[in-house]
């Protein structure tokens, strides 16, 4: 069962946005959220939320899946507009018993959630299109001007691209380490949080001696197989830009620059 | 110096060196000790031992992962102290480790193939070429978009197999690669490993404790304490049954029953290697 964990969202159809570079799509992501916060009336959130629908559209994944993301940001969603509600100073439109909600408190509350809430969508949208491999591709390809100021981007992407393909493997043994322990008596399920915190120290320390004897033996695997850093390396899938890429590029530019047109300057 | 064998090793000694945790040695510990072999080119060698016999050590020594403290080894005419030979030496000579999951790189097959090509610089259409032909070669073509988490052990052995094929080594050194099989993948990962012997002519070196699959070996090697003790065809060395049982390795069932019938009286010769044998043997006996 733990085989088939899928890491991130990834969401597979067959559509134009699945099939743009990685690069585009990071940047794109990155570029949505500064339109975030460029755009400051409502307008501007309206061009964003046109954006969206594009995107979603485009990338034929049920809106329904999209959405089952926000279920774990709900609660930070609800604080941060319950704050802005009740603590913004100005001028009280209702009261009740000691909390004023004012009405620049609730204008700031609507525009927290928006942005919140588009910030999260634009980014699933990301990860739900594109599968971690072809996101660690695109990353290290987007870093590799920092090369010169000598970050280890290649190394980076080969030790997030390693770390994907053992994460399942180390949650299988973590299964059976547990399975092995409950055999001989171990409880993970009853007592206070305290207890059953304590009760996986003693599933960690196997685990951890396993995940280094497994790193040893990968190393010299991948020794063996020529493995010398990325100086030389050629790549099986390279990433090139099409034509599609280049449009995605102009109407991503199109975007910001309507958004800071209308967002900050008309208005 | 100059050697014609796929892989050659003159005197060599490989000691572990045990330190306490201030760095001072401990004890040493000869892991292999004074041994000479020579392979020749498109043999199937059998590197027999049991548990601490030096074997696997050995095996890392043809791959230049680890050097000998005395002596040298030479793969493919190249000495593999020599920092200028070392990429060569490991194109030239694959190796296939026991744990099929901490061997493979990649998080589809295709991509965990392309790796050795992609690390050697090969040009991408090319290393799509030696991908889906080294696939095919191992029988594992129809699987090359999935995960290979998804994979029994056996298919993961062979897809490594084809990662390391796709390298167009001269010889393929395994290191126990049925080890933590079930006997079906076992049979798959031996077949393939002859099949490339038979067709393509690697040189293999098997390493295994398992007797059944020396039997197609054109010579093997029996290790005992980082000591060759004996070496030879699997016939003159299973016709030992008694030495090789001191030594603590079993012999193929049929073997020792056809050691056993002997010992009590029947005008068997020694050295049976396989079903048909015994019985065209006892048919001869009893005719």
């Amino acid at each position: 069962m733990l085989r088939d964990i899928t890491l991130g969202q990834y969401y597979q159809t067959d559509s134009i946005i699945h099939k743009l570079d990685p690069r585009v799509k990071i940047v794109t992501t990155l570029m949505f959220i500064v339109s975030l916060f460029i755009v400051d009336n409502f307008i501007g959130y309206i061009i964003a939320a046109l954006f969206l629908i594009m995107e979603i559209k485009l990338s034929k994944v049920p809106v329904k899946f999209i959405f089952k993301g926000m279920k774990s940001i709900f609660f930070l969603l609800m604080i941060t507009m319950l704050f802005n509600l009740f603590l913004t100073p100005g001028e009280a439109i209702i009261q009740i018993w000691k909390l004023t909600i004012t009405r620049e408190g609730l204008i700031l509350a609507i525009r927290m959630g928006i942005r919140l809430i588009f910030l999260i969508t634009g980014s699933s949208i990301m990860t739900l299109t594109t599968t971690p491999n072809n996101l660690t591709d695109g990353l290290e390809k987007l870093m590799n001007p920092l090369k010169k100021v000598h970050v280890p981007v290649h190394e980076i992407s080969m030790m997030m691209s390693i770390a994907l393909r053992f994460i399942p493997i180390l949650l299988e043994e973590t299964d059976k380490i547990m399975k092995a322990q409950i055999a001989r008596g171990a409880d993970f399920e009853s007592g206070s949080i305290m207890k059953r915190a304590k009760a996986l120290v003693p599933l960690l320390v196997p685990l951890f001696i396993s995940a280094f004897r497994r790193a040893n033996d990968l190393a010299m695997a991948m020794e063996a197989r020529c493995y010398r850093g990325g100086d030389g390396r050629t790549k099986m899938k390279p990433l090139i830009y099409q034509k599609r890429d280049y449009i995605a590029y102009a109407v991503v530019l199109l975007y910001i620059v309507l958004c800071i047109v209308i967002g900050r300057i008309l208005l | 110096m100059n050697k014609k064998e796929m892989i050659s090793t003159d005197n060599l000694t490989f000691e572990y060196i045990r330190r306490d945790e201030e760095g001072n040695v401990e004890g040493i510990t000869t892991a292999i000790d004074n041994v000479s072999l020579d392979v020749q080119k498109g043999q199937f060698i059998a590197i027999l031992g049991h548990n601490g016999s030096g074997k696997s050590t050995l095996a890392k020594h043809f791959n230049a992962l680890l050097f000998p403290t005395e002596g040298s080894v030479w793969v493919d005419g190249m000495n593999t102290e020599d920092d200028s030979h070392l990429w060569n030496i490991r194109q030239e000579a694959g190796m296939i480790f026991q744990n099929p999951d901490n061997q493979i790189i990649g998080q589809v097959v295709e991509e965990d193939v392309g790796f050795g090509p992609e690390n050697m610089g090969v040009p991408t259409k090319e290393i799509w070429e030696r991908v889906e032909e080294s696939l095919k070669a191992v029988g594992m073509y129809e699987f090359r978009k999935k995960s290979p988490n998804h994979l029994s052990g056996g298919q993961k052995q062979r897809v490594s197999i084809a990662g390391v094929i796709a390298m167009h080594p001269k010889c393929i050194i395994m290191d126990e690669p049925t080890a933590m099989l079930d006997p079906n993948g076992r049979k798959d990962v031996i077949r393939a490993a002859r099949a490339l012997n038979d067709v393509e002519g690697i040189t293999i070196i098997l390493i295994t404790h398992y007797m059944e699959e020396v039997v197609y070996a054109d010579k093997v090697f029996v290790m005992d304490k980082g000591h060759v003790e004996m070496q030879g065809t699997p016939r003159e060395i299973f016709s030992q049954v008694d030495k090789l049982q001191e030594l603590r390795l079993g012999v193929p069932q049929v073997t020792l029953l056809a050691h056993e019938l002997r010992k009590s009286g029947l005008a068997i010769p020694e050295g049976i290697l396989t079903r048909e044998e015994l019985v065209d043997e006892l048919k001869k006996i009893y005719r």
